[in-house]
């Protein structure tokens, strides 16, 4: 099977050298596209190759390219940014594709910029990506001595210019018009959608903001083309995904498969099934703000449209499961507090909410919480859901809330009644 | 004061940047890299440098987790505090490391050997739990092998 994304990567963990990199075909699609194509031709190719964001949302990305103002008379410099922030919890893709190809995520850059008529490309990346962010660094410098990026690209008469930004902590960072005040110098709290980042993005200017996998997706679009590109999914979103599992699983990790993979193969064939003494209750299947699935959803095939018939979402594909030796309460619990902390604290719902469910959820895991706190619960979930905060962040808490609640309703009733938790040793 | 090393470091930032506040988180690292954390005379003389008032500088240094506005100790450790680590035992490693080291999350050794601090997660779930002593990432934790980790820090 075809991986384009991890498919030339080295097994000894260290990164695809420029060298290599081109020797597997690298920066061909680059000199391809900027021999042949129009940017309007790139564009098109990426609409119909129905790639979707690999951010977490799945937001068409032909569709936002196509809100970019274009021609000569619009606002410059025109900025293209890469999301690599990486931090929802239970996701450890974006790492892989950071540290063991640079060169693939540049050479989508370059395309995707030369797509749009980018001047300048940030990539944001977290502090904590210490390995990423030398062999980012390099590889910029590397393409630059090659002329794959900076002035008059392969003498195409196309340049882009582009910058390493090391982030400093905490997880708002991710969310993208958070992310562009940050680069700005600026606390990352969100601002106010509209205007979309393509209308006025960083320091007012057009700027299209994606996520580290969607562009590594870019160069095998225009290298092989859209078709070839769909025919490697099992569905129609077009392309592999990289899936992870995490939790009591045989063989944790992150694997690129075809898109539409099912959660059963994932958990079973690549993550080699639950540990032995433990059974598998539910899971996360995207990342900590998805709803919880069940056993009885693990057919259904992972993509963003498929997804919904789970109540679910797709989310960033990197599963996080749940044996039923771990309390689910305390899991939820576990979970609030992230989001609590991580909270910005522009708005009040979520700035005040958070930490109260907090409270909550965690008298209910002490044994000191009574059934009347689970309608509270309830009603906080919707409070904190989508369209009453400023930014994804409180919404997303509430998607493994709200689920537990549903599925797990048993296990909270039966702390409230035995007072403790019966996930904890003792009698 | 500044010292000549950290002041060529953030203007080599500055120069980076498009504008001059572009460089603020950077700025507070350069000085974070020499002294381990970042004091309010730091504060009084980047934030000149980077045309920001004091308190627009303080606002964004201490909005980040991993900008420290108070003495930490000479390594710090970032112990993975999210839900698949929490799931592979979390709370024993911590344990583990309050007992081993006698401080509380968010405290220094008497030493000032370590600071513990608890983050979100590391990004390397799949081989929980996991932690950070410095710029190194250590993963697949368990009891000794968090002491042989320790050990290595002097
Ligand atoms: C709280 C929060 C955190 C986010 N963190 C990330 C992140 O770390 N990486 C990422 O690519 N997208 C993250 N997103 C989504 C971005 O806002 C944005 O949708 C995404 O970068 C768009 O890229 P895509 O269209 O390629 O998916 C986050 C969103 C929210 C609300
Ligand atoms: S929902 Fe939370 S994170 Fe988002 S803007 Fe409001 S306070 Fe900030
Ligand atoms: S949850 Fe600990 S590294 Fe991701």
């Amino acid at each position: 099977m075809d991986k384009p994304l991890t498919g030339a990567m080295r097994s000894d963990g260290q990164a695809l050298s420029l060298k290599e990199y081109e020797d597997a075909g690298g920066y061909s699609a680059l000199r391809k596209a900027l021999k042949g194509m129009t940017p309007h031709e790139v564009l098109e190719e990426v609409k119909k190759s129905n790639l979707r964001g690999r951010g977490g949302a799945g937001f068409p990305t032909g569709l936002k390219w196509s809100f970019m103002p274009m021609g000569a008379d619009v606002a410059r410099p025109k900025y293209l940014v890469c999301n690599a922030d990486e931090m929802e919890p239970g996701t450890f893709k974006d790492r892989l594709l950071l540290e063991g190809n640079p060169h693939l995520l540049l050479e989508g850059m370059v395309l995707s910029g030369f797509a749009l008529d980018a001047d300048i490309a940030y990539i944001f990346l977290r502090w904590e990506y210490r390995v990423a962010a030398e062999r980012l660094e390099r590889a910029i410098e590397e393409a630059y001595q090659s002329n794959y990026l900076g002035k008059n690209i392969l003498g195409s008469g196309y340049s882009l210019d582009m910058r390493l930004h090391v982030s400093a902590g905490r997880y708002i960072c991710g969310e993208e018009t958070a992310l562009l005040n940050a680069l700005e110098g600026k606390r990352a709290v969100p601002r106010s959608k509209p205007p979309h980042p393509q209308v006025s993005g960083l320091w007012g200017k057009p700027t299209v903001v994606n996520n580290a996998e969607t562009y590594c997706n870019v160069p095998h679009i225009i290298g092989n083309g859209a078709d070839w590109y769909k025919g490697l999914s099992r569905t129609d979103e077009g392309g592999t995904k990289l899936y992870g599992v995490s939790g009591r699983v045989k063989r944790p990790g992150a694997w690129e498969l075809p898109m539409g993979t099912t959660m059963r193969e994932l958990l079973e064939e690549h993550g080699g099934g639950m540990r032995d003494g433990y059974k598998f209750r539910g899971a996360l299947p995207g990342g900590a703000s998805t709803d919880f699935i069940l056993e009885e959803h693990l057919d259904v095939r992972m993509d963003f449209e498929s997804m919904q018939k789970t109540g679910s979402r797709m989310g960033t594909g990197t599963m996080i499961v749940l044996d039923d030796k771990t309390c689910p309460v305390g899991m939820v619990l576990n979970l609030q507090t992230f989001f609590a902390r991580e909270s910005c604290g522009w708005c009040t719902p979520c700035r005040e909410g958070l930490p109260w469910i907090v409270k909550m959820l965690d008298a209910i895991e002490r044994g000191e919480g009574g059934m009347e706190d689970l309608e509270i619960l309830q009603q906080q979930t919707r409070l904190l859901g989508p369209g009453n905060t400023f930014c994804a962040l409180a919404p997303g808490a509430m998607e493994p809330l709200q689920s537990a609640l549903k599925y797990f309703k048993a296990d909270f009733e039966k702390h409230i009644r035995e007072r403790r938790c019966p996930y904890k040793g003792g009698v | 004061m500044l010292t000549e090393e950290e002041k060529k470091e953030v203007e080599e930032e500055l120069r980076k940047n498009e504008r001059k506040k572009a460089a603020a988180v950077e700025a507070l690292k350069v000085v974070q890299r020499h002294r381990g954390w970042v004091s309010q005379d730091d504060i009084d003389e980047l934030s000149e440098a980077l045309d920001m008032t004091p308190d627009e500088l303080d606002a964004v240094a201490t909005f980040y987790s991993l900008i420290f506005r108070k003495p930490v100790g000479r390594h710090v450790i970032l112990i993975c505090d999210s839900v698949s680590c929490w799931i592979m035992e979390y709370e024993r490693m911590l344990q583990h490391l309050t007992s081993r080291l006698g401080i509380r999350p968010g405290e220094t050794t008497s030493d000032g050997r370590f600071t513990l601090l608890p983050v979100a997660c590391l990004g390397a779930c799949d081989r929980a739990p996991a932690m950070m002593v410095g710029e190194t990432l250590y993963t697949d934790l368990a009891p000794e092998k968090i002491d042989e980790i320790l050990d290595k820090y002097k």
